[in-house]
């Protein structure tokens, strides 16, 4: 599933660019969804100094590059030759090292927009709620957006209002009040730099909750050619086993790859993904299997897994492994 | 939520509360504050309310107490007037916040203080006493409680064999019986060796959780059923006041079958745990 040396081919998959103001979170989110950190051991996390590239391939339908830079990462005008971005990156996967956050495109001073914006990509700008006023981030935004665009006009945008949890956003209200705000400040920001046709859609997110989630389930979705194929899949399976809801999961990260056209519900989200759990953690526990010399051997979620949960309101969750 | 508990005010004198359990079962729990003003009335004016018709005690020390003699003079008065007003009660000492102790020291830590805690009480008093090593940090609190709790079922020994003889004839790895209100164990038929001790604990928590999800829409979690290539566990209702796992690694018994077989079995387990 995973393969150890990073091949060239890598590089050209779709990036997606995690950047924002200095301990908005950028890290924390990597390491939540793709190296399964519980959230609050990223209180220890350390500030970003270089852009840090790692690679996702969970899956044949999960494969894309992730870039996490450091808060005040500052473009370079001047080298445009050095501008391939992709130096080397890192697989994600349970057993990731720590071999030194300053790999990857050797320093800064390579990168100018072509060699960050120039290829399929997704910016996701992580804007720390918490930390009002926002203006300052939000001309960095706009900054953004405006470098992307000039090298990258499919660039697709996405803002995370992140960190809603704790005493300051204890209300759905008060998330939702929030994300107008906000929204409405990036509108009329794009606005004065004439760059209105740019898409930017937000999203409220946490690493205490699903939010996280969801959200980058929506973005790995964009990035994924065979969506649509997928979609009208599922679309056809709900109609002919007459069930209400599915979900194609990346096991691995809990993210969803796709979901047919009915409508989510952040609930049901969430119970599958608690779901998930159930059947990892019941496996770990019943379902290591050993090999000659009594060492455990092979994972846990294996090709045969499969589970059902009955409630008490009729509802049955049904979860199966489906091969490429 | 063992984090939440940094929360609590000292318990002022007696607090009572009840717990259902099995159905009819009701334990009358009665937290009784720890300063040592209360002690005084304990064991003074209100002694006879307090210590008249006791059941169970669970007494619990604190290992990283600066004054283990206090604690043990404050264990001798109970266990005086316990001796003189309900003799047959059982006892358990708990030696809690065992998290703060080095995990390498623990086992002796813990073995020290049952010694010195069963002399001193052996040498007046004739009681048995079982002991736990607990935190709420980990299973060891869900362990000690399941512990008591199993020592208070009916006819525990004789719904030990009935469940030995279902998973004998369901093919099962394991068969464990769950009380449906708390996910507490009370019994379970074992015969197929596993080495991790504690996995009714973790079982037991990992489908409190999922409950806690399903609550929050508001669903109500019946039961489920679990596999890879190496096993299939199966948890459902049971008797009303239970549910039961069973493990399968199998693979040739149909889990359809176990079903029938265990359905089959319900009534007659309803007259041991109803
Ligand atoms: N409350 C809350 N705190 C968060 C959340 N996500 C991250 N944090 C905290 O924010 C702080 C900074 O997180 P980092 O991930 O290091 O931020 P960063 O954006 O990578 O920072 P730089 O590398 O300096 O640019 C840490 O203390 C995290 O625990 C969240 O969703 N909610
Ligand atoms: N480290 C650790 N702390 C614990 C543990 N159990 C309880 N505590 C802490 O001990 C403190 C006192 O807990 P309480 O439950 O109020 O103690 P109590 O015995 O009811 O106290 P009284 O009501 O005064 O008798 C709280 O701050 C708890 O968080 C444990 O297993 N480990
Ligand atoms: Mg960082
Ligand atoms: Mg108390």
């Amino acid at each position: 599933m995973i393969s150890s040396v990073p091949q060239l081919t890598d590089l050209t998959k779709p990036r997606i660019l995690l950047m924002g103001p200095r301990r908005s979170g950028k890290t924390s989110i990597l390491r939540v969804v793709f190296q399964k950190m519980p959230p609050h051991e990223t209180l220890f996390l350390e500030s970003t100094h270089a852009v840090d590239i790692r690679l996702a391939n969970n899956n044949p339908f999960l494969q894309f590059q992730i870039w996490d830079f450091p808060g005040d990462f500052f473009f370079n005008r001047v080298s445009r030759n050095g501008g391939e971005g992709g130096g080397g990156g890192r697989e994600l996967g349970g057993s990731m090292t720590q071999e030194g956050e300053g790999e990857g495109p050797k320093g800064r001073e390579l990168l100018d927009e072509v060699g960050v914006f120039g290829a399929p990509a997704a910016l996701v700008f992580v804007l720390d709620a918490q930390d009002e006023p926002y203006h300052e981030a939000l001309t960095r935004l706009v900054d953004l957006v405006a470098r992307g665009q000039s090298v990258n006009p499919s660039l697709h945008v996405v803002v995370f209002i992140h960190k809603v949890d704790g005493d300051l956003f204890l209300s759905d209200e008060h998330k939702v009040d929030c994300q107008r705000d906000v929204q409405h400040r990036i509108a009329q920001e794009l606005r004065d730099a004439s760059l209105e046709h740019v898409e930017v859609s937000c999203f409220l997110t946490s690493i205490y909750d699903h939010s996280i989630f969801e959200a980058f389930s929506k973005i790995v979705q964009r990035l994924t050619h065979q969506l649509p194929v997928m979609e009208n899949l599922l679309n056809y399976l709900i109609s002919a086993c007459k069930m209400e809801k599915s979900f194609l999961f990346d096991v691995v990260s809990r993210l969803y790859l796709a979901t047919d056209s009915n409508p989510v519900d952040m609930q049901t989200y969430e119970m599958c993904v608690d779901m998930i759990d159930v059947v990892v953690d019941v496996s770990c526990i019943y379902g290591v299997k050993y090999d000659a010399k009594g060492e455990a051997e092979g994972p846990v979620y294996d090709s045969d897994s499969s589970s059902t949960i009955h409630l008490s309101n009729g509802m049955v969750l049904y979860l199966r492994e489906v091969d490429e | 939520m063992a984090r939440d508990t940094m929360r609590l005010s000292p318990t002022l004198d007696v607090e009572h509360h009840h717990v259902r359990f099995l159905g009819n079962l009701v334990l009358n729990l009665w937290d009784c504050g720890g300063q040592d003003a209360f002690y005084e009335s304990y064991f003074d004016s209100q002694r006879d309310l307090i210590f008249r018709s006791v059941e169970v005690l669970i007494y619990v020390f604190d290992v990283e107490s600066a004054d283990t003699e206090k604690d043990m003079s404050h264990f001798m008065g109970v266990l005086e007037a316990i001796d003189q007003y309900s003799p047959d009660a059982k006892l358990f000492v708990l030696i809690h916040k065992m998290d703060l102790v080095a995990e390498e020291d623990r086992e002796s830590v813990f073995l020290d203080r049952q010694k010195m805690i069963l002399g001193l009480a052996t040498s007046r008093f004739n009681f048995a006493v079982t002991f736990f090593k607990t935190s709420i940090w980990d299973e060891t609190l869900y362990k000690a409680w399941s512990g008591i709790v199993y020592q208070l079922v009916p006819n525990v020994k004789a719904l030990e064999e009935q469940l030995n003889s279902l998973c004998e004839i369901c093919g099962a790895n394991e068969m464990v019986l769950f009380e449906r209100a708390t996910f507490l164990v009370i019994a379970h038929a074992t015969h197929a060796a596993h080495s991790d001790v504690h996995r009714f604990e973790k079982i037991s928590n990992i489908i409190k959780q999922f409950k806690l999800s399903c609550g929050k829409t508001q669903a109500q979690f019946h039961g489920m059923e679990v596999g890879n290539s190496a096993f299939t566990a199966y948890i459902d209702l049971f008797t009303s006041n239970t549910y039961i796992m069973v493990i399968l690694s199998d693979s040739r018994i149909h889990t359809t079958t176990t079903q029938i077989n265990v359905k089959a079995a319900r009534a007659a387990f309803e007259a041991f745990v109803p």
